[in-house]
């Protein structure tokens, strides 16, 4: 390969595993790191290190819709996911958890966490184009649900899952709902009051703010159970010294996202049609993955006939930056059991790439990856 | 790249060049495990992480390849039918003939790399009929056994940047260019018998059966649980009754999985002066026979001068006897320091012993 020269340009096209951090969020970052004190200190410094926490827990809870009290600070999305699944664990007399075969592994692997401590779970059917069918949540949760959790948008395929009537069945048999929000906030409306969920997942750098926090908004009507232990910070559910200045960057990120909302989603819904039917035009054998209702930011493509991987790499050497978006051992790519739920053999669960598109996505960036698909596909069937 | 010191400064030797390189560490472990244990197996997640740090030292992008189920099905479940078929496999040249040097070369060209570099201790040199692959400078370290099943296309496709080198040199060298795994211990054994201990695993992968363990006339000389648990030229773990009449010390001399039976005998009837190989390969133009060269038939041994002649597989006249040679294992020619090619070993004249 001496003779091609290596690009100079790159293009990121995997916002959906960490998107840049935000002007916004930097700006608030850089304004609060030189700040001394423990938010959790009485004395002056402390206080004023617990005022930017509580101006972000309020910035934050005003952007989705929740009250200030409902935030709980998490170290990210994995702590956030797992303090729902464990908190609902205990619950009396409801040993059985409810969610789909298309969670992230956040919330799967908590749950088989939960099995082992001899809790059952019901694990619902997704549709072939990626969807949670509530009627099936209502005919499935019973009066020994502790929890029904399901991803408002899926991290592989995009898929938008009808979130509000999953959590009306819930509280029909006084389970309560949870939904991981990570891939909604910032490309789709996320109300938490309007949802009806009793707690709801956000991930800082998913959405442009720094990665180390996150958040679980948790109802004031519930109390789950803690699941880390210490210093009983933030309600008692989660202990541990809050990080003011990440706080402070998270809570401007979500707040821009949010405020922006409108506009960015349609940018991104143009940007990823383009992306999606250029493929499908110029890529002959190609499928893309979810129906309607689908994130603006995220586009699955089936490649039949490559191993995913090998287009990863070649693309990765033509200057994009695009993942699988499934589960990586240890640098081996699994075949994705997103994929696998939503009916696919296990060849084209081996040949899907998650393009994900953010607010640095550029129309640019679509074109140049058009441009460069067709050939690396024929190179990477070659291969296979 | 294999998260060992070799491979490190292959690539970085290869970078120093002017190549465009991409580190590759193969994922041949379907469980592999977490933390490596001295100097045992090279597939641990520790293994992948040392090469992934080193590639990042010498700033080229690495990728790991899923090879797990190719290096299952041709070479670990190859070496347990050899056994079980009562033949003694070399699994690292069933790895380099099918997986190393054909499947992951064959992945790189595809996906458009000109060439695979390694860390073995081998040369290649221009010659009048193309490249040959040769011993290399370090012989206490030469792998030119273990490449011998290489072809010509094969050959031609590698490069061998260590191979003018001694070992010792090119850890001085890790450590100056300040690679992590300067100072890691080789590593040894079966890579997938990561404990080292084979017997043990052929018990677990091919069970237990009781067998007879007869003396050169048939005579039952004690039992075991199992014939291929044992090589030809084995002496430790017969736990025979009754001395020999000699009283000296007896070895394997065959195995009969079929009648699941061991045949031992003295340390003279080990002798082997004739090889009936099958399936030659050639790093370079075939060469047919017969014609004067030399043989090694094990990773470390020592190369046996003899006369080669190839028809449908190569019939092998040593110069002076080898002992303990089992079918099964690999046989590479020589000429000089050359490669000329390989076969597998069929049949001994030791096997018609029983005389």
């Amino acid at each position: 390969m001496g003779d091609n020269a290596r690009p100079t340009r790159r293009v990121y096209l995997d916002h959906a595993a960490t998107t840049p951090l935000l002007p916004a969020a930097r700006a608030a970052l850089l304004d609060t790191l030189d700040l001394v004190g423990n938010p959790h200190a009485v004395h002056t410094a402390g206080r004023r290190a617990r005022a930017v926490v509580d101006e972000a827990r309020e910035l934050l809870a005003d952007a989705l819709d929740a009250h200030p009290m409902e935030v709980v600070f998490t170290a990210g999305g994995t702590e956030a996911d797992n303090l729902a699944v464990l908190g609902a664990a205990g619950r009396e007399g409801r040993p059985r958890i409810l969610t789909s075969a298309i969670e992230h592994p956040a919330v799967a692997r908590a749950f088989e966490h939960v099995r082992g401590d001899a809790a059952a779970t019901d694990i619902l059917p997704v549709t072939p184009g990626g969807h949670v069918d509530p009627a099936a949540v209502a005919a499935t949760a019973g009066p020994d649900t502790a929890l029904v959790t399901v991803q408002w948008v899926n991290n592989e395929v995009g898929t938008v899952q009808p979130i509000g009537a999953i959590a009306s069945a819930a509280a029909a048999v006084g389970a309560w709902s949870h939904s991981d929000a990570a891939q909604a906030v910032g490309h789709v409306p996320v109300s938490f009051a309007a949802s009806g969920l009793d707690m709801l997942t956000v991930a800082a750098h998913k959405v442009g703010g720094p990665v180390g926090i996150g958040a679980l908004l948790v109802s004031r009507d519930i109390a789950p159970a803690p699941s880390s232990f210490g210093g009983g910070q933030e309600r008692s559910l989660r202990s541990g010294t809050l990080s003011a200045p990440l706080a402070a960057a998270f809570a401007a990120a979500v707040a821009h996202a949010v405020r922006g909302l409108d506009a960015e989603s349609a940018r991104l819904t143009a940007l990823r049609t383009a992306l999606a039917s250029g493929i499908l035009t110029s890529v002959p054998g190609t499928r893309v993955n979810g129906t309607d209702p689908v994130s603006p930011g995220v586009c699955s493509v089936t490649f039949t006939g490559l191993r995913a991987s090998d287009l990863q790499f070649l693309l990765d050497r033509e200057g994009f930056d695009c993942s699988t978006g499934s589960a990586c051992h240890a640098g081996v790519v699994q075949p994705s059991d997103v994929l696998l739920a939503m009916g696919r053999s296990r060849a084209d669960a081996s040949a899907t790439l998650r393009f994900s598109l953010g607010w640095t996505t550029a129309p640019d960036d679509v074109t140049a990856l058009l441009r460069a698909l067709p050939t690396l596909v024929e190179r990477a069937r070659d291969a296979a | 790249m294999s998260g060992g010191v070799d491979s490190a400064v292959a690539a970085a030797r290869m970078v120093d060049a002017g190549h465009d390189v991409t580190g590759v560490h193969l994922a041949l472990s379907r469980n592999p495990r977490t933390f490596r244990s001295g100097a045992r197996g090279c597939c641990s997640l520790e293994d992948s992480h040392d090469a992934r740090r080193a590639a990042d030292r010498l700033g080229i992008p690495f990728y790991v390849w899923d090879f797990s189920d190719r290096f299952a099905a041709e070479v670990v479940d190859d070496f347990v039918a050899e056994y079980r078929a009562g033949r003694t496999p070399n699994p690292c040249l069933r790895c380099n003939e099918r997986i190393k040097f054909a499947a992951v070369l064959d992945r790189g060209v595809a996906l458009g790399f000109d060439a695979i570099a390694t860390g073995h201790y081998a040369r290649l040199e221009d010659g009048p009929a193309g490249v040959e692959l040769h011993r290399a400078a370090d012989d206490s370290k030469d792998q030119s056994y273990v490449l011998g099943v290489l072809t010509a296309g094969q050959v031609a496709r590698s490069l061998f940047p260590l191979g003018g080198d001694l070992k010792t040199d090119v850890r001085a060298e890790a450590e100056a260019r300040g690679l992590g795994v300067a100072r890691k211990p080789d590593s040894h054994d079966i890579c997938f018998i990561p404990d080292g201990d084979t017997a043990g695993y052929l018990r677990s992968h091919l069970g237990s059966t009781q067998g007879p363990i007869l003396d050169e006339d048939g005579t039952v000389v004690g039992e075991h649980d199992g014939a291929h648990q044992f090589t030809v030229g084995q002496r430790r773990g017969l736990r025979l009754g009754r001395p020999a009449d000699d009283g000296r010390p007896r070895y394997v001399l065959d195995i009969s999985p079929v009648t699941n039976t061991v045949t031992v005998g003295p340390h003279d009837h080990l002798r082997v002066s004739r090889l009936s190989c099958i399936r030659p390969t050639w790093a370079g133009p075939r060469r047919d026979g017969p014609w004067r060269g030399a043989v090694q038939v094990r990773a470390h041994g020592a190369p046996v001068g003899a006369t080669i002649e190839i028809g449908a597989g190569a019939e092998v006249v040593l110069d002076e006897p080898l002992v303990g040679v089992a079918p099964g294992q690999g046989a590479v020619f020589y000429s000089g320091t050359r490669v000329v090619g390989s076969a597998t070993i069929a049949a001994t004249d030791a096997m018609a012993v029983p005389a």
